[in-house]
């Protein structure tokens, strides 16, 4: 068992370094890329267990990172002081409220950043469950395009919605406070602080999918993934499974929309586009369809240059034609399993054993 | 005792009547076997009887237990598994990962315990493995453990695809052609490995097409034609009769 | 959106007409090159994978119209008559566009019907759809009408394209919701049946111009989506569909 966290160690190892050489080298700000890569890294493995275990694709994996962004940040800009009345004291004595002053001095009544977090979470959860079930009663190109449509949906809603900001999105969206003084936020200051809290809720988020794949759950949602009719006929409850995989996905996704958002202090309609839903899906893909590692090691690079500008004005069609190679290549993603047995035996003029996976 | 008992079974496929009004009962720990020329519907009534399409008409009784109108997950947590014709191992899972999923229906790790490594799993992991092992320790299969499962060799696979039926503890076992594809020393090895099963406790209900291995095992024989039953009886009374004769071999004018 | 923006920067040099018609050749021709160098070397490609590519390859043409035209909205002049001009049509003011619309779509169902019905190649075209090694055995080359059915649809958004920009404008990006819509329509009405969905197109159109009645203007384009989401969750073989016949097509 302790096999399958070395990998763990090993990155947290380089998660180290990268902070080590950054402060070593001056380019601390290289940071906070890093850190917004980090969020956008976790949608990308909720999504690949989807992708990769449990065999359903999402083209609008963006609408779930929306929510749950657009949903905490809305509730903890909404200023409470214009809406006296009996709900805002409940909400006021139960200390979901709190106060604070904006920019220009005025007071603001707002939901703390925790109740609005769990909110979003939610609502994610609940759109999840909603649609998950009649959606992945589908098959193939149609689940594709619901989601898709899924996506659309989301980002038409927060693009045409006033209060939530329309076009412009919404910005001011204070730190996310954690105990022991942290708080997730953008500041200078505490870039290096946050840089680690990202991090850590990648590994954590990691580690509970690497336990969930050697599981017993994990062995069904092979299994289902491999031949779904004989799995039901052992006894797996296959649209059960799928659906709550769906839903861990989404959860993923939204979690990371709330701690980008508070991190980032906004959020826009960008950010449930389908070009975002696209981006998450290729980096999946080029990673390896059901390899957690490779989505992740892809993510990392890919965002991070993504962020920094590399790609220039191409930024969007570099995912594009990403996903079109791979998919026209190498459907089943580029950093497969048996890629390195295969490459062994290449090597090695020697038979290599099947590793055990 | 009966175990499973089809009552008036029908299904139509467009212009096909695959089944007809077909009935029968499987008594608790016999081998029964369902025979037919080529396009009878033994599959469909596996099918059928298994949850995979529901009936048109008529009831399927298992354990006491209307089942005709449940899906193949419901039936196997009730008991009853099978195996394919076209053999359905997991692709890129090997034997012993095969086997273990077998195990599903008698454990009971979930989403939350299997993300957060409980303790409890641990146990129940090592249960799972030590039960898997036992079967294929009895199959023959145990040097392949770490194999996967869809690289061996046909009759091996088989034999996991037994050993993963056999994992569920099921009270009844559908074999679909068990011995297609073997050779005569697998397929004598497969009949002894049946009777082994029965003895296990598990009633066995096979559709088979190879007839020396269907006379030596079973029990009782049904015959069907066209969806149709036209005879069941006990072997050595079914090589006699003149309906299955004249369907099989064709009438002598 | 090919088919309007080309036609466009051409009628700066020709006459409409001319304009439309090259433009729609010229479109042709790019829905043969995607086929040829991205579809037709695959071997027994999955829907999926189809689709995903070809939303890979559109995201590509987006890109590419963004750098040849930047993000200018353009518009094709009316056909006849003007913005302002209108025909009467029963006391009900009608945009001459419009009429050239619904002229056109009319036609193009009309040659479409004609072409799968009555010709050898189209007869061909449908024996593909239904069975690609079947159809293969009988000698038909099932490579070119993939080929073929590419340039047709492209042809078709081409002269759709033309047609309709007057009206609603066309830019870089204006390809996207169209596509939707596009599949939408086409799973409504039931894969393969173009009267059907010229019928559902309508429905979809009514839909969701009727929907601002009830919903802020800014929703209508998530209501068309809404009702493919809709219809695919009750019945994907689409409202003229019919179930059997879908479950036999190859996908």
């Amino acid at each position: 068992m302790a096999r399958r966290y070395v990998p763990v160690a090993a990155f947290a190892g380089l998660i180290v370094a990268i902070q080590l050489a950054t402060l070593a080298t001056g380019t601390g700000y290289h940071l906070t890329q890093l850190t917004m890569t980090a969020y956008y890294s976790l949608v990308t493995v909720g999504l690949c267990m989807l992708i990769g275990y449990a065999g359903q694709i999402s083209l609008g994996h963006a609408g779930f990172f929306a929510v749950g962004g657009y949903v905490t940040a809305f509730l903890t800009t909404w200023n409470l002081n214009l809406h006296q009345g009996a709900f805002v004291s409940l909400l006021g004595n139960s200390g979901a409220l709190v106060s604070r002053t904006d920019l220009y001095g005025g007071s603001l009544l707002t939901i703390h950043p925790w109740p609005a977090c769990a909110a979003a979470i939610l609502l994610a959860v609940a759109i999840a469950y909603l649609v998950g079930g009649p959606v992945l009663k589908l098959k193939g190109h149609y689940l594709a395009m619901a989601t898709l449509g899924i996506g659309i949906i989301v980002y038409r809603i927060v693009l045409g919605t006033e209060f939530l900001g329309a076009a412009d999105g919404i910005s001011e969206v204070p730190g996310f406070p954690l105990p022991a003084g942290l708080v997730i936020t953008g500041d200078a200051a505490s870039r290096i602080p946050n840089y680690y809290l990202a991090w850590g809720l990648v590994i954590l988020g990691m580690v509970l999918l690497l336990n969930l794949i050697h599981s017993r759950v994990g062995r069904a949602l092979s299994a289902v993934h491999g031949a779904e009719d004989a799995a039901g006929a052992m006894g797996i409850p296959t649209a059960r499974y799928k659906l709550n995989v769906f839903v861990l996905s989404a959860v993923f996704a939204a979690m990371a929309g709330v701690f980008l958002t508070h991190y980032n202090g906004g959020i826009g309609p960008s950010e449930a586009g389908v070009m975002k839903s696209v981006r998450y899906v290729a980096i999946v893909a080029i990673g390896g369809m059901a390899n957690l590692w490779g989505s992740l090691s892809m993510s990392l690079v890919l965002n991070y240059l993504s962020l920094r500008g590399y790609f220039g004005t191409y930024d969007d069609t570099v995912f594009g034609v990403i996903l079109i190679l791979i998919m026209l290549f190498a459907p089943d993603g580029l950093l497969r399993r048996h890629l390195i047995s295969d490459l062994k035996r290449v090597v090695s003029r020697n038979p290599v054993e099947e590793e055990a996976p | 005792m009966t175990l499973l008992s089809v009552r008036g079974v029908s299904k139509r496929f467009g212009g096909l009547q695959a089944v007809n009004d077909l009935s029968f009962d499987v008594a608790t720990g016999a081998i029964k076997a369902l025979i037919g020329p080529n396009g009878a519907g033994k599959t469909t009534i596996f099918n059928l009887i298994s949850g995979f399409l529901p009936p048109d008409s008529g009831e399927i009784v298992f354990g006491g237990e209307e089942i005709h109108a449940m899906s193949s997950c419901e039936v196997a947590i009730r008991g009853m598994v099978r195996t394919f014709q076209h053999i359905r191992l997991f692709p890129k899972m090997t034997v012993l990962e095969n086997i273990m999923v077998g195990r599903h229906v008698h454990s009971r790790a979930g989403f939350l315990a299997g993300m957060l490594n409980l303790p409890s799993t641990w146990r129940e992991e090592r249960r799972i493995r030590e039960k898997s092992h036992e079967v294929m320790e009895l199959l023959g299969i145990a040097a392949h453990a770490g194999t996967e499962a869809v690289s061996l060799a046909y009759g091996q696979q088989r034999l996991v695809e037994i050993g993963r039926a056999l994992a569920c503890e099921p009270k009844l076992l559908l074999l679909d052609e068990p011995a297609a594809g073997l050779n005569m020393r697998e397929t004598n090895e497969m009949g002894g490995l049946i009777g082994g099963i029965r003895n296990m406790g598990v009633t066995v209900l096979l559709v088979e097409h190879d007839m020396s291995l269907v006379m030596k095992i079973s029990d009782e024989v049904v015959v069907v034609s066209y969806g149709e039953k036209i005879a069941e009886d006990r072997p050595l009374a079914i090589q006699k009769n003149r309906e299955v004769i004249r369907v099989y071999l064709g009438d002598d004018e | 959106m090919l088919g309007g923006m080309t036609a466009v920067t051409l009628h700066q040099f020709l006459p409409l007409p001319l304009a439309i018609v090259l433009a729609v050749v010229l479109t042709m021709i790019v829905g043969a090159v995607i086929e040829i160098v991205f579809i037709r070397w695959l071997y027994k490609p999955s829907v999926l994978r189809m689709v995903i590519i070809t939303i890979g390859v559109s995201i590509l043409i987006r890109e590419i119209a963004l750098h040849i035209w930047g993000n200018a909205v353009r518009a094709l002049p009316y056909f006849t008559g003007s913005a302002i001009s209108s025909i009467n049509l029963g006391g009900v003011y009608v945009s001459s566009q419009v009429l050239w619309v619904v002229a056109i779509g009319a036609v193009a169902v009309a040659a479409l019907t004609a072409f799968f019905t009555m010709t050898m190649l189209g007869r061909q075209m449908r024996a593909c759809a239904a069975n690609r090694d079947a159809a293969r055995l009988c000698g038909i080359d099932t490579g070119n009408m993939v080929t073929l059915s590419f340039v047709l649809s492209a042809a078709i958004g081409a002269v759709g394209g033309c047609v309709v920009c007057p009206i609603t404008y066309v830019q870089y990006d204006s390809g996207t919701p169209l596509a939707i819509k596009g599949f939408t329509v086409a799973i409504l009405g039931g894969l393969g049946n173009s009267t059907a969905a010229v019928g559902a197109g309508m429905i979809l159109g009514i839909l969701e111009s009727f929907s601002i009645w009830v919903l802020p203007t800014a929703y209508k384009e998530a209501i068309s989506i809404a009702i493919l989401l809709a219809i695919l969750f009750v019945k994907p073989s689409g409202i003229f569909g019919s179930a059997e016949a879908a479950r036999l097509k190859e996908f």
